[in-house]
């Protein structure tokens, strides 16, 4: 069976045993409603305007964060990967402030910010900052010693080498990064929306349905909708590194 | 003919962590314009070092580079270094144009001149429709033209080769040197070539210098009297240069210069067991 395949009969057997269970009077109806009820929901969601709006505003969040992240963590990435010295004067704040979750700064972020969309991008940025650095640095540990080599034969500056050599050598891995970033972001945009609220967004969507309504149908059609979001990005990213960093993937497989 | 390269008391120590090495011993020669010397020596003996510290790749620990007799400090912009490893030198994510263009990048500022002289230097090594190519598109043969092609497209005053044909076939290997040979008479170039192929050395070189075993120091420096038109087939078969070449083996494995011009008793059988010797430590090096 080919992948693809392999993956929607998974996806048929895992929604059909919801199907049976959620029919069958084992759970109630209303807490756990069978995915034949969730699609009828996901279709009346889709062309509701106000849902529409929640999902361009969670995803703007998404975009505006991960490019933030980017513009700070690549360079920053550079500059720590390059300058060994740098790294060490810098690993104990790193080694600290990594495992913490983003979550944990929601209440302070909403102290310092407000409920404003200011406030879960600051938190997504946190979040997705990290992955992006981490992927860069390693990559410049990977850099090609004799492709160093040569731009130092040919005359290139420390500086030049690092715009000419080292960056291209990252960015396979800077787009790995970005990657992630782009789940754990979307992921902590959704938390801040559900826990700190806010006028807009698929997380503040979420959260009335379950607190107001208490319509779980509705929440699971959110919900839905948020793994496909994460889903498509995901694809894009695949497609993009694909396309543009097949170099990459090429030259390790032949080493 | 006038000096490019004078190298003299050349010395190199690698500090590691277990202690010192002593990488190469002590190096004198010079390399005048227009030349092509190679040195021949096993492996391990320090050629590579040689090369990066005539290249002002690293430092010498001891003696001195003159490059038209300007010590060498730092790497001199009219030296380019051809590397054995092709597949690592060149830059995948460039197309083969880009690759050629890249030295030029800190030299020449216009853009269209670039280009221009990238093409040209692709020319030289026959890979005019290669250019919008990428490396890993090519085979190992045509990567390494390639690396040639990119070291002359800064028209360097001196062109330093490491092993440059090591890793690729024994046809493909033929073809590169031949078309060395071609290059180097049609600009003129001096090159100094390092190779642990007794054979390579003697059909390349104007002269060979012969390094002993580590650290590496220059025990001979042969004038190699072979006439400038070289082919693989006929040359190789020349009886002078079979004797070159077991003269050569002779002195990699330890023997004093002959005090004749050559020996007349080829020791063929001494040259094949190095070779053999010298196939299986760069094997076993390759493969890790
Ligand atoms: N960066 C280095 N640090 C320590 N030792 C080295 C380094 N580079 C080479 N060597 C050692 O120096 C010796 C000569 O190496 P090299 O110049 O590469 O020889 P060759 O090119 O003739 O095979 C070898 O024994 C090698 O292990
Ligand atoms: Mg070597």
């Amino acid at each position: 069976m080919r992948p693809v395949t392999r993956g929607l009969v998974g996806l048929a057997v895992f929604l059909l045993i919801w199907e049976v269970v959620g029919r069958s009077g084992i759970t109630e109806r209303r807490f756990l409603p069978p995915p034949s009820d969730v699609l009828g929901s996901l279709g009346e969601i889709l062309v509701d305007g106000k849902f529409q709006s929640d999902v361009v505003a969670t995803v703007l969040a998404l975009v505006v964060s991960v490019a933030i992240a980017v513009l700070i963590a690549v360079p920053l990435g550079l500059l720590l990967g390059s300058f060994p010295v740098a790294r060490h004067a810098t690993r104990a704040v790193v080694e600290f402030l990594r495992p913490i979750p983003s979550v944990a700064f929601i209440p302070l972020a909403v102290v310092m910010l407000g409920v404003g969309p200011e406030t879960k991008i600051t938190l997504a940025v946190y979040a997705a900052v990290w992955p992006i650095l981490f992927n860069t640095i390693y990559a410049l540990d990977e850099v090609e010693d004799l492709h160093l080599e040569t731009a130092r034969a040919f005359g290139y500056s420390r500086v030049r080498t690092i715009l000419s050599i080292s960056l291209p050598s990252a960015v396979p891995f800077v787009l790995t990064g970005v990657r992630l970033a782009s789940s754990i972001g979307l992921v902590v945009l959704i938390s801040t929306e559900m826990i700190a609220g806010g006028r807009l967004g698929i997380g503040t969507f979420i959260n009335v349905a379950r607190e107001g309504a208490g319509r779980m149908d509705l929440l699971l059609a959110a919900t839905v909708v948020a793994g496909a979001i994460g889903y498509l990005v995901n694809a894009a990213f695949d497609v993009a590194q694909r396309r543009w960093v097949s170099w990459s993937s090429l030259t390790r497989s032949a080493s | 003919m006038p000096t490019m390269l004078e190298v003299s008391g050349l010395g190199h120590t690698y500090k590691t962590k277990d202690g010192v090495h002593n990488a190469i011993g002590d190096v004198s020669f010079t390399v005048n314009a227009g030349e092509l010397v190679c040195v021949v020596g096993p492996s391990g003996c320090g050629k590579s070092t040689l090369l990066r510290t005539i290249s002002g790749l690293i430092t010498p620990t001891v003696g001195e580079v003159l490059l038209h007799g300007d010590p060498v400090r730092g790497v001199p912009a009219d030296l380019a270094v051809v590397f054995q490893d092709y597949s690592r030198s060149l830059f995948p994510w460039l197309s083969v144009q880009r690759n050629v263009e890249f030295p030029l990048r800190t030299r020449v500022s216009a853009r269209a001149e670039r280009r221009e002289r990238a093409r040209e230097a692709l020319e030289w090594v026959g890979l005019s429709a290669a250019g919008g190519k990428y490396p890993w598109q090519l085979s190992g043969g045509m990567q390494q033209r390639v690396a040639i092609a990119r070291a002359l497209a800064s028209r360097p005053s001196l062109l330093l080769m490491d092993e440059p044909f090591a890793s690729v076939d024994a046809q493909t290997r033929f073809e590169l040197e031949d078309l060395l040979l071609r290059v180097r008479a049609e600009h003129d170039s001096t090159v100094l070539l390092v190779t642990h192929d007794i054979d390579e050395s003697v059909y390349l070189g104007d002269r060979v210098l012969v390094l002993s075993k580590s650290p590496g120091s220059i025990t001979t420096d042969l004038d190699v009297n072979l006439p400038d038109e070289r082919d693989q087939i006929t040359t190789r078969a020349s009886s002078e240069f079979v004797e070159l070449r077991s003269e050569v083996a002779r002195l990699l494995h330890g023997g004093e210069p002959a005090t004749r011009p050559s020996p007349s008793v080829p020791d063929t059988a001494a040259n094949d067991r190095f070779l053999a010797a010298e196939r299986a430590e760069t094997h076993s090096t390759s493969d890790t």
